[in-house]
Formats: C-alpha cells, sequence, structure tokens
C-alpha cells in the first residue's frame, strides 16, 4: 500500500498517460483535454455569435464526462491515496523559489503566494491567474491542442506539427519563468 | 448512460495518474522550466516512448475499436506559425499559472478551488481565439 501512497515515480507515470491515450484512442475517441474549453463556449451558446463555436456539442460529451471523471480521480488521488501530499522539490528548484518569495515550496501542490483566497483578491493575485488562465485558452485553441493533444498524443503519433507546438510551449514557458518571473517576484 | 461510464473511468484514472506523479503541481511545472529536475522530463519521455510503441503495436497487430474502425490518430492540420505562436503563448500561460488544460479539472478535485479562475479565465480565452481566429495568422 506504501507504494500508492507515495508519489510515483516518472518511469510508472508517464507510461500509465500513454494508456489513457492509448484507451481513448481504443474506444475511437481521442486525448485531448483543451477541446474541452471549445465546447464549454460552445454549450455556454457562443456558437450564436462566433462560428467557431458553431457545432454539435452534444458529439463531445464523452469528453467532458473525461473531465468529470478527471475531477473525481483528483479527489480521490489527492485526499484518499496521498501520504505525504507535499512534492519532493530538488533542493536547487527550494532556493530559487525561496529567493522569488516562495516560502513553503513543496508543502503543497499549488503556492499559497499565487492561490490562497487572500492572494486572490489582491490585484496582482487576481491578474496573475487570469491572465496565465487566459493565455492558456487562448494558446491552446490557436496551437491546436495542449499537452494531452500536441505533447503526448502528436509527439506519439510523430507528427511534426505537434513538435513545433511543443518547441513553442517551451519558447513561452521559459520566457516566463527565466524573463518575466524575476519581474512579477 | 452506459456509454459513458467508460469515458468516466478513465478520467478517473487519469486524474488519479496526474495527482500520483505531481504534474499537476505548479511547483514541477516551475522546476521543468528552470531545468532543475528530471522528474518530469521522465514522465513525458516515458509517455511518448510508450505511446509509440503502443500504437505501433496496434498497427502492426490492426488492433481495431469498439467501434470496430482501426485506431487512427487524427492528422494535425499543416503549418508552422500557429504552432509555433499558438504555443509559445499556450507555454506564458501554462508556466504562470502552472496548469494545462487537464491539470486544471483534476485541480478542482483536490480541493483547490481557486483554479476555477484559471479555467474560466481559459474558456474566455479559447472565446476569444474564436473571435479573433480569421484575423490571426495561421
Amino acid at each position: 500500500m506504501d507504494y500508492i501512497l507515495e508519489p510515483w515515480p516518472w518511469y510508472v507515470s508517464g507510461p500509465l498517460i500513454a494508456i489513457v491515450m492509448f484507451l481513448l484512442l481504443y474506444f475511437g475517441r481521442t486525448f485531448g483535454m483543451s477541446s474541452n474549453l471549445r465546447t464549454l463556449c460552445s454549450m455556454g451558446g457562443a456558437g450564436k455569435r462566433v462560428a467557431f463555436f458553431d457545432f454539435d456539442w452534444k458529439a463531445h460529451r464523452w469528453n467532458l464526462t473525461v473531465v468529470l471523471g478527471a475531477i473525481v480521480g483528483g479527489f480521490i488521488a489527492h485526499h484518499l491515496l496521498s501520504n505525504p501530499t507535499d512534492i519532493a522539490l530538488s533542493q536547487q528548484s527550494i532556493t530559487a523559489l525561496n529567493e522569488l518569495g516562495f516560502k513553503n515550496a513543496g508543502k503543497s501542490l499549488l503556492p499559497d503566494e499565487l492561490f490562497s483566497w487572500e492572494n486572490i483578491f489582491s490585484i496582482k493575485g487576481m491578474l496573475i491567474l487570469i491572465i496565465g488562465g487566459f493565455l492558456v485558452g487562448f494558446g491552446t485553441r490557436y496551437a491546436g491542442g495542449c499537452t494531452s493533444g500536441h505533447a503526448i498524443t502528436g509527439l506519439s503519433s510523430l507528427q511534426l506539427p505537434s513538435l513545433v507546438a511543443v518547441i513553442g510551449f517551451f519558447i513561452g514557458g521559459l520566457i516566463m519563468i527565466h524573463l518575466i518571473f524575476p519581474i512579477l517576484f | 448512460m452506459s456509454k459513458y461510464i467508460k469515458f468516466f473511468l478513465v478520467g478517473i484514472f487519469f486524474g488519479i495518474v496526474l495527482v500520483k506523479s505531481e504534474a499537476v503541481s505548479w511547483y514541477r511545472i516551475f522546476e521543468m522550466f528552470k531545468f532543475q529536475s528530471f522528474h518530469m522530463y521522465g514522465i513525458i519521455g516515458t509517455a511518448i516512448t510508450t505511446g509509440i510503441l503502443l500504437l505501433l503495436i496496434s498497427k502492426k497487430m490492426s488492433i481495431k475499436t469498439t467501434e470496430g474502425r482501426l485506431i487512427r490518430v487524427p492528422k494535425k492540420d499543416r503549418g508552422f506559425k500557429r504552432y509555433i505562436i499558438g504555443g509559445s503563448i499556450f507555454g506564458l500561460g501554462w508556466a504562470l499559472s502552472g496548469a494545462c488544460p487537464g491539470p486544471m479539472y483534476i485541480l478542482l478535485g483536490t480541493g483547490a478551488f481557486s483554479i476555477i479562475i484559471v479555467i474560466a479565465a481559459a474558456i474566455f480565452g479559447t472565446y476569444m481565439y474564436g473571435v479573433l481566429k480569421d484575423k490571426l495568422p495561421h
């Protein structure tokens, strides 16, 4: 049981993610989590104003069901299958985070400095989450996929556009962490 | 309803794996872009390697889907600009919020309710892409 409760090593987790991808392909669908954001827009009636959202969202209910499952899975894993729940970060990262002002690096899934209610209701805290989410939602649709669609599915099927997209993910991520974070924090 | 159960179960499995692998943690994304741990590279690398093998095997053995067709991965459209520009925009947001679209939902399940702001903003971002789509280089 300890093996389950402790964090899973990368060589176990990676292949299990590939199995998720394969199962969805086996069920005649595909592994793409960001598509749900488009489906949610369509569900909300965006198709009346914008042609991009004018499609039969009901055909994507299977993927929304995956999302519901993922939420339940997150609950089960965090509350029933995790002990301890802190993250075994490298010492280098902990030092780097401390220098940026993140105090309890790795003691929870998300830093309080960004995600605690107290910080969210500051202008800076709110803006960081809104801008971060906006860029993810805008960028993923622009690029036609996210980590699941491009990095896992696209690269597993050796597609060049996905390689370009993943290179893009890293260009953006490296700019954010190395150039923008020192200004923000 | 019963046809949805398998998708629900796959979702639960996906959520559990991403929490247990710590890939849903903002800290792990930071660490990855800092190149200070092999962890995330190990996860993505072994996922892709396993994925390549599974797809090769299913092709060799002509494994069919539950709906009776050959297993097929949808082909991405050709192009360069949309992938490099869109990808970079996504990367900026991924590093800032520490969550890509899968983990966003999963984090909600772990009880990190403030992530709902990130989810709402991501839906709005997707909406704005739909609005601006024809004006953007692809």
